[in-house]
């Protein structure tokens, strides 16, 4: 009420100067929340804003001696270095290619999940499944690396039932060659979060009033049109929002995934932007070139975002910001 | 459903099939791991031969044994529990501390703080300079490298400041005209009410620890500091592991392979997760949504 009027009135000096005194005493007052908030603004100022300013070595030459403000200045160099590469091809066709199919198939696959689990009429049961496909989301990749190898394996299950049925006399070392690579990767992330990801549908499903799908009976809607009909124009949001993110993701190919299965025999088709990023840098130890490439693809990334953002506003009055 | 109506013929079939495509998905998620765990506890040579799908052909503890008798799987082991039990509790407390400052009304500069945040959500340094930052703070071969860089996330602050802003605010009135300041509210208060949140947060973070192999890899060159996560990926992707028959001391049988070990030493790692995960569900799920919601 108080500092109602004083605003209201016209600015006298001591006013000013009251004012001035109660913001020190309402600092004074939360001493103790802004030690808490400044803690987690320092961290972030340290851990967050420091390797953002230090991007600008992707423009400069750096060595381990110099620090990064007296590295020489480089201009574009590492860029055009990374565009004239011999591996660019590879790296992009990985990237995207993987990406698309995962994006093709890894999209949908969750929606029709979540679609058909919704129908299921014993709640029980569908409990019960709803654990067991979330299981594999919270097991690692070096785990499931280490699955995948004694699947893949020469005497593995895989080869042993193939074999077995004749369809291959001899058995194939699938990880050792780059042609089954991308089918590797998309099916065992497909394994790994279709359940997951059809948690957020499933909620979304859970919160359509029973009173939408009394009216489709009415109308003599069977299930197949209650699900097309009712279940997804209500998850529509939902699903844009997922696939906004989705396609600001494609350059993110899973990297925690791709270093677990990826070898120097199947690199043709393993070798993805992230990969080659964390080679060139960690391994190779060109730390310029390395945050260079990284920078260009947090860029087109930033860029994919906002363009898939624009396009799903206009067409579906849905976006993320 | 309130139609009391009979099921139809279309009906009762779509149902069956359904329920029939379900359980099938079941289990293509559950026999791979099946797999795995039969086969570790099968005599490590016999196994080799091969076809064993179902159950174990020759039941042998010796793979685990031989595990648990290997000083580096078991030092591995110790690195991870203790990044993960120290770096969950230090990052669900820190990021609680922040998020329950940042959500206060009247916080001096608080619209900055946040916008200083959502920043960090769409842009980063990236592998290189984090690299950097991490060496100049002399963090390489150093336990903390598991804690401190992940001490906190403006993502998960988001979640608890969307359910402390929740919390009736006549609660914190009240202790505060019997004398309690902000760090007595929060400890005394704001924790206790906020289980449900924190055990979300903490089993999200909780797992990241646990299978984060790639820190290990990159910031540790003394294998004593290797979690189990990056011992296994160097077994597994580098598929070196002679290096695992040789980390198990003397008396290794006839019936242990390398293989086996590795079979073994997946299951170990795995167990933990497997066992506590279903008891928590109810938590993620919710966290799952408010974060969706926000993010």
């Amino acid at each position: 009420m108080e500092r109602k009027i004083a605003a209201g009135a016209s600015e006298l000096p001591s006013d000013r100067e009251g004012r001035s005194r109660r913001w020190w005493r309402r600092l004074l007052q939360q001493r103790h929340l802004q030690t808490m908030a400044l803690l987690g603004v320092a961290w972030m100022f340290i851990f967050n804003y420091i390797p953002m300013y230090g991007i600008i070595i992707a423009f400069k030459e750096y060595n381990i001696v110099d620090s990064i403000a007296n590295s020489p200045w480089v201009g574009l160099d590492h860029f055009r270095e990374f565009l004239q590469d011999d591996e660019l091809g590879g790296v992009i066709r990985n990237t995207l290619g993987i990406s698309f199919i995962k994006l093709l198939i890894g999209f949908p696959l969750p929606i029709v999940f979540a679609l058909f689990l919704n129908e299921l009429r014993s709640v029980r049961f569908k409990k019960t499944v709803q654990t067991i496909s979330y299981l594999p989301h919270f097991l690692s990749w070096v785990i499931l690396g280490g699955i995948l190898a004694t699947w893949l394996a020469d005497v593995g299950i895989i080869n042993n039932i193939l074999m077995a049925l004749g369809l291959i006399s001899e058995p194939i070392s699938y990880l050792a060659e780059p042609k089954y690579f991308w089918g590797i990767v998309i099916t065992s992330d497909i394994w790994k979060e279709l359940g997951w990801s059809a948690i957020i549908y499933l909620a979304a499903m859970a919160s359509v009033s029973p009173e939408q799908y009394e009216a489709a009976t009415m109308d003599g809607a069977g299930r197949f049109q209650k699900m097309f009909y009712v279940t997804l124009p209500n998850i529509r949001p939902t699903i844009a929002i997922l696939f906004i993110l989705a396609v600001s993701g494609v350059l993110n190919s899973n990297f925690d995934q791709i270093l677990v299965l990826r070898n120097s025999l199947n690199e043709s088709a393993s070798n993805v932007i992230d990969i080659y990023v964390y080679q060139t840098g960690i391994q190779q130890g060109r730390f310029s070139y390395s945050t260079a490439v990284g920078l260009l693809k947090s860029v087109i990334a930033l860029v994919l975002l906002l363009v898939a953002n624009g396009v799903t506003k206009k067409l579906n009055n849905t976006s993320l910001f | 459903m309130l139609m009391l109506k009979r099921k139809t013929r279309g009906e009762a079939i779509f149902d069956f099939v359904n329920a029939l495509g379900m359980a099938l998905i079941c289990f293509v998620t559950i026999y791979p791991i099946w797999y795995v765990l039969v086969n570790s506890f099968n005599d490590g040579t016999d196994a080799m031969r091969g076809g064993i799908y179902w159950w174990p052909r020759q039941f042998s503890l010796d793979n685990f044994a031989a595990v648990f008798r290997s000083e580096g799987i078991m030092m591995a082991m110790g690195v991870t529990v203790a990044k993960t039990l120290v770096g969950t509790v230090a990052h669900v407390f820190f990021t609680a501390m922040v998020a329950y400052a940042f959500s206060r009304r009247g916080l001096i500069g608080g619209k900055i703080y946040i916008l200083i945040g959502t920043v960090t959500l769409f842009f980063g340094g990236g592998l290189i300079p984090t690299y950097l930052l991490i060496r100049d703070l002399h963090l390489l071969d150093n336990f903390l490298v598991y804690i401190i860089p992940v001490l906190f996330s403006f993502f998960d602050l988001i979640i608890f400041m969307t359910f402390f802003r929740e919390i009736p605010e006549g609660l914190e009135e009240a202790a505060r005209i019997d004398g309690a300041n902000d760090w007595s509210i929060f400890l005394r208060i704001v924790l206790p009410v906020s289980m449900p949140v924190l055990a979300t947060i903490a089993l999200f973070h909780g797992v990241y620890q646990w299978n984060d192999y790639f820190t290990g890899m990159i910031y540790i060159n003394n294998t004593d500091l290797q979690p189990i996560q990056t011992y296994l990926y160097r077994v597994v992707a580098e598929s070196s592991s002679n290096q695992m028959m040789a980390a198990v001391p003397g008396g290794v049988t006839r019936s242990v392979t390398s293989q086996s070990i590795k079979l073994a030493t997946m299951v170990v790692t795995t167990a933990p997760i497997v066992f506590v995960y279903p008891f928590l569900q109810k938590y993620f799920v919710k966290g799952m949504m408010i974060g969706s919601i926000k993010g």
